[in-house]
């Protein structure tokens, strides 16, 4: 089973419009996972019907009882967030700003401090419109550890397309190039970025570059609305050529990608005699990869 | 006064509206523009100016030292990031998982655990007239993006305290580097898109302030593309509209090519003065 990771660095590039147009083409063959899950948006085209749901609990926050504590603030004074606050005689934790890290309570003198779990967001395994299964998350609202719940959405979705004896796991990932992208590229065999032609895309695809080259993973790119500015698509080609990354193709600017997300469907159904046979191109192409 | 700029979706113009915004502001207020993406910062593309300062940001994380190390054990249980691991006879400090909150470096009986400074990114801050731009940029391969974000607004604290406005362009999506870049503003603008994504992740964006509790209004960019369930959806939420950018493809050329687009576009001046009369209002 091959993994493929579509990221971009820079947001908005057609991430999620490039992985629904392959999925399409590979269905019988795949299983999907929707990585940016702080804005997950996959789930508006496949039209998923969860088979399974789980709760992700991974964190902790402090919380401090009132009744035991003394208002000594030592925890406060040692917390290096700025988390707790005196609050009417006693010592209240922001949830907002606490990073979990629980050194409070190993100081808090009156044991007034416990660590509850976090749930981070929801799991979900369903099935989809395009005959493939596709794992999928909605991180919680404030939530912290959104590269867990990465990982988590990754490792559920390797399973089951090991289970399901497919070929292909297609991850849609984050824009940028921390925490959330970082989780998506461990263990991948191939990174499928999307760029388009600005100086924003193309400074933003070459600190993803510098971030790729840390892990062992081949790597393609396609240029989308790539006649938006000719000068500058010509400048990723070669910069692409000069760094030894595969350029799979370059898409041109349409109204079709709005169309599609409009009417919830990948670019290919939308109009499907001029967008198949170039995400059947790119699809081959991917397969070749080493 | 402090507005972020923040969206949910990746790619809807939050750039595009920050640094127009801060220019145009910039021409009677004294601005600041501080560019929050630190993963891949941009705004810089779009501006220059005469550098003010070039500071190396730091953060502190915990460097075995072997000889003071009697093997307690207690370290590893301190950490919650597994970033301090015993193996056999020694400790193993993973910097990358590191969160710098000193309990395993404070909380050891043998002072085995020092802290010490690494690398976190780069602040620059450069000065055009009226306008102060703070670039924040993340050491490639660091996994946390709230502590520089952390710094960059310290920096702006103290040296932008009496500037009439500080424009934040924040991370997309709506964790925790966003909620770390648009936690202390006092008004946030939404940006988006009208298509189903554009509107999903704009949904999430506004859970996330009204979490927080940040003031917010919303401007829809690229009207004219999808449809109109975006200003359906304000109305029946009661948000703000406050401008709407109409889609031109010549405006996306003229972006990509790292233009300011208010002197170029009336549509795009004219959205913009709608939005700093609001802001005008509320101040």
């Amino acid at each position: 089973m091959k993994e493929i990771v579509c990221i971009s660095g820079k947001g908005g590039t057609g991430k999620s419009s490039v992985v629904s147009a392959l999925a399409w083409i590979a269905k019988e063959n795949l299983v999907v996972a929707d990585c940016d899950v702080d804005a997950a948006d996959l789930h508006l085209i496949f039209s998923p019907t969860a088979r399974k749901s789980e709760d992700f609990y991974s964190g902790i926050k402090a919380e401090i009882d009132p009744a035991k504590c003394i208002g000594c603030g030592l925890c406060a004074q040692k917390c290096r967030f700025d988390a707790i606050c005196r609050k009417d005689g006693v010592y209240e934790v922001s949830a907002l700003d606490c990073e979990g890290c629980g050194y409070c309570y190993h100081i808090c003198p009156t044991k007034a401090i416990s660590l509850p779990e976090q749930l981070v967001g929801n799991c979900y395994t369903s099935d989809t419109r395009f005959n493939c299964s596709l794992v999928h998350a909605k991180l919680g609202i404030g939530a912290d550890n959104s590269g867990k719940l990465v990982a988590r959405v990754k490792n559920e979705a390797k399973v089951l397309a090991k289970k399901e004896e497919k070929d292909y796991l297609l991850v849609d990932g984050s824009p940028g190039i921390g925490c959330p992208v970082i989780s998506s590229l461990s263990g991948a065999d191939i990174v499928l970025m999307v760029t388009e032609p600005s100086l924003s895309a193309q400074s933003d695809l070459a600190r993803l570059w510098e971030l790729i080259q840390k892990f062992q993973i081949s790597a393609a790119c396609i240029i989308n609305k790539a006649d938006i500015n000719p000068e500058i698509s010509q400048t990723i080609r070669t910069w692409l050529q000069k760094e030894g990354i595969r350029h799979l193709a370059d898409l041109p600017y349409s109204s079709d990608f709005q169309i599609a997300i409009t009417n919830g469907q990948s670019v290919t159904e939308q109009n499907n005699t001029k967008w198949q046979p170039m995400f059947l191109k790119i699809w081959e192409s991917l397969k070749e990869i080493q | 006064m402090r507005i972020a700029i923040a969206s949910g979706k990746g790619g809807t113009g939050k750039t595009t509206l920050a640094v127009n915004l801060a220019l145009k502001l910039a021409e009677n207020h004294s601005t600041a523009l501080l560019d929050l993406d630190v993963e891949e910062p941009n705004s810089g593309i779009f501006l220059s100016g005469q550098d003010v300062q070039n500071l190396r940001a730091v953060r502190m994380v915990p460097q075995w030292d072997q000889k003071s190390c009697s093997l307690c054990g207690k370290c590893p249980t301190h950490c919650r990031y597994n970033a301090v691991i015993r193996l056999g006879d020694y400790i193993m400090v993973l910097p990358e998982l590191c969160h710098s909150c000193y309990a395993c470096s404070e909380l050891c009986p043998d002072n085995a655990l020092p802290m010490q400074e690494q690398s976190l990114g780069q602040i620059r801050h450069l000065r055009s007239g009226n306008l102060d731009f703070v670039e924040s940029r993340l050491d490639i391969g660091l996994e946390q993006a709230s502590p520089l974000i952390g710094q960059a607004l310290d920096y702006a604290d103290s040296h932008f305290e009496n500037h009439k406005y500080q424009i934040l362009d924040s991370p997309p999506g709506t964790s925790c580097a966003m909620i770390s870049a648009t936690k202390t503003a006092d008004y946030a603008i939404l940006i988006s898109e009208p298509t189903p994504f554009g509107l999903y992740d704009l949904s999430l964006a506004v859970e996330t302030m009204r979490h927080l509790e940040i003031d917010f209004g919303v401007v829809v960019n690229r009207w004219g593309i999808g449809n109109s369930d975006i200003l359906d959806y304000l109305d029946k939420e009661h948000i703000t509209l406050l401008a709407k950018i109409p889609h031109n493809r010549e405006i996306a050329k003229s972006y990509s090519q790292g233009e300011i687009l208010y002197q170029s576009f009336p549509e795009v001046d004219q959205a913009i003065c709608m939005i700093i009369r609001h802001l005008e209002g509320i101040a």
